[in-house]
């Protein structure tokens, strides 16, 4: 007790600094791969993504991360271990924050394919495991994460496969592609805007509202969530109409237009896919943040305090800076290098991959957005969507999961000790 | 350089550079036509600039097919099976092979071809490049076809494209029947090598066509599921 009482504002500011650090590091990489599938086919240029990421990705953050950042915060590890020694947790978390940001930026300096998420999580578990004891860790729950990491890619990709070929039944082999475009586009608006409503109702107003003692039955979220769909898809319709047939169309390039219309969709998606990413990753950095300001502040660990609203605001603009410091960077080499990703095939992916990530921000499952995308990217393939897909990736993301997670569980004890050192047992 | 595994996950798709190479290959032909009046005209110079010509461009055909080959390793997810893929490359790259091969020999030999076989003769070249076009045509759908996921309404245009290439070809089978008959007629007032070279030449110019046909029809059963 007396080391929170001593130390706690500098814990907390030291704290604030870290989770920034880790903020930035997801601006800097993650969100680019998020939106970087926009840039590429065309349908955002890199400063609309910007712009459209950073108020998805803070909506996301706010509305429906709720779930992740609890599972961050006190989902991994068992508090009832911790009862008498809870400045052990703040040094934890700090030290978990600091392995994740260290992690990720030797490993992007070094060109290695690394996951916010699975760095983290790796900390999380790697402290508690070999710092506090091995039984502080909610292992139940670490094996539904390590689960739902292997599930994440092959649900999206199944989401991804289904979609697109829902768009070849629809779209491409019907004999106007452009009209039935136009006919069946505004349904996949109407799923992106019901999806997104609907998560968010279920999930993310209980945690905004959570004073105002709104009770909503599923029913009622439902319907909403429909009004919402609606919503969107008149906008959508609104768009579509500005999508005239050019001429030169009918020779060449007979789905140039087509795919002008997909484009329109695809920023429906871009943006489903920043809410979604926000949804899931803010809570990386923000989690480990809010468990050790909670604590400082109430002096013990106290499991459903209410999250401050700063502390999201920190994640969110520490996002943002990371993203307009180096993250467009990484934005424009992705949008040149995968072209081949049409607006057809883009949206496909992302919808499918927003989908998931979405339903396990809901579920409170932190999983890596990067490879639920490749995931969909594949799925789209898999319906023959896509020139030429690189399997060997595939083993990319095994490797980076042996790595990432040993490293980040390292670097963590070895910071968690320092800490304590420091600041004393 | 930033490795990211999403940048990493796309291959360079290998449907424009095929069909480069196809617009490439049937250039080579196009260039017998020119080859061929030149002959017919008896200017050897003009002859030989066009044989050089569709040397380069059969040069330039080559390079495209090992460039090609090279960026078609095992572990890329393709649409479509890859041995087809490297299967129809290689009947395409025929094409302008077989085109270099008549221009070389008829250069070589500066071979005369009688005058009363002039017409005939410059119809089936004419023919026979118009079967590689149509080829052409086929091939440049392949991009389309990628678009909607091979299959649907685009399957129906390039099958209506095939059956197009096969009557062509069979029209380019009926000339060089028409040209070997005059050559037939003539035969004995020829010097006898000369004339088995001309046949040779004949069942070259059909070959080129007969190629072409083959690269359709291997499109087609690239599509086959």
């Amino acid at each position: 007790m007396s080391v929170l009482a001593e130390y706690g504002t500098i814990l907390v500011i030291v704290a604030c600094c870290f989770g920034f650090f880790m903020a930035w590091g997801v601006g800097a990489n993650d969100v680019a791969n998020a939106m970087g599938t926009s840039v590429g086919s065309g349908a955002l240029t890199i400063r609309q993504a910007i712009v459209v990421a950073m108020i998805f990705e803070f909506l996301g953050a706010y509305l429906a991360g709720g779930e992740v950042t609890a599972t961050i915060r006190k989902g991994i590890i068992d508090p009832s271990m911790l009862g008498d020694t809870p400045h052990l947790l703040v040094y934890g978390m700090m030290a978990a924050l600091l392995a994740a940001g260290t992690w990720l930026l030797v490993a992007s300096m070094m060109g290695w394919p690394v996951s916010t998420t699975h760095s983290i999580v790796g900390a999380i578990v790697g402290f508690a495991a070999v710092g506090i004891s091995v039984d502080a860790v909610a292992w139940a729950k670490v094996g539904k994460i390590v689960a739902s990491w292997v599930v994440s890619p092959v649900l999206a990709g199944t989401l991804s496969f289904c979609l697109f070929m829902s768009v070849q039944k629809l779209i491409f082999n019907s004999p106007n592609p452009f009209k039935s475009a136009k006919k069946y586009i505004p349904f996949y608006m109407f799923a992106v805007g019901f999806l997104i409503s609907m998560v968010t109702i279920l999930k993310g107003l209980k945690h905004v509202f959570k004073d105002a003692a709104v009770k909503l039955t599923f029913i009622d979220a439902v319907g909403m969530a429909c009004v919402m769909g609606v919503v969107v898809a008149l906008i959508g319709i609104v768009l579509l109409r500005r999508v005239k047939v050019t001429k030169e169309s009918e020779s060449e390039h007979r789905f140039a237009d087509v795919e002008k219309v997909f484009a329109i969709l695809m920023i429906f998606t871009a943006c489903a896919m920043a809410f979604a990413h926000g949804s899931n990753d803010v809570a990386n950095a923000v989690g480990p943040l809010a468990a050790v300001v909670s604590i400082v502040g109430s002096g013990e660990i106290a499991s459903s305090s209410a999250m401050p609203t700063w502390i999201l605001f920190l994640g969110g603009g520490g996002i943002v800076i990371g993203l307009a410091t180096y993250g467009f960077k990484v934005m424009a080499t992705i949008g040149k290098k995968i072209t081949e990703l049409t607006p057809s095939r883009g949206f496909a992916a992302e919808l499918g991959a927003a989908g998931t990530v979405v339903v396990a921000s809901g579920l409170g499952l932190p999983i890596s957005t990067t490879h639920t995308l490749v995931g969909a990217v594949l799925g789209v393939g898999l319906a023959r969507g896509i020139g030429a897909l690189n399997l060997k990736v595939v083993g990319t993301i095994f490797l980076s999961w042996l790595v990432t997670l040993p490293a980040g569980a390292g670097l963590a004890i070895i910071f968690f000790f320092i800490l304590k050192a420091i600041f004393g047992a | 350089m930033i490795k990211n595994t999403l940048v990493d996950l796309f291959g360079k798709s290998p449907i424009k550079p095929l069909q480069k190479h196809m617009t490439v290959s049937a250039s080579a032909a196009d260039e017998l036509i020119a080859f061929f009046t030149a002959v017919l005209a008896n200017d050897w110079e003009k002859a030989e600039d066009e044989y050089n010509k569709i040397r380069s461009i059969e040069n330039e055909a080559d390079v495209l097919k090992k460039d090609l080959r090279l960026h078609l390793p095992k572990s890329l997810f393709l649409p479509v099976p890859r041995s087809d893929l490297l299967d129809l490359l290689t009947k395409q790259d025929k094409i302008a092979n077989t085109a270099k091969d008549i221009a070389g020999l008829m250069l070589g030999r500066n071979m005369a071809i009688p005058p009363s076989m002039h017409t005939l003769m410059l119809d089936f070249v004419a023919i026979s490049v118009d079967v590689v076009h149509k080829a052409l045509k086929a091939i440049d759908e392949l991009d389309e076809l990628l678009e909607s996921g091979f299959s649907g309404h685009e399957l129906v245009i390039v099958e209506r494209l095939v059956a197009e290439l096969d009557g062509l070809e069979r029209q380019a089978d009926d000339h060089e029947i028409a040209v070997r008959r005059q050559l037939f007629s003539l035969e004995t007032e020829l010097p006898p090598i000369e004339v088995m070279f001309l046949y040779r030449i004949i069942e070259s110019i059909g070959e080129l066509a007969d190629r072409s046909q083959k690269v359709g029809s291997r499109l087609l059963l690239l599509l086959a599921r």
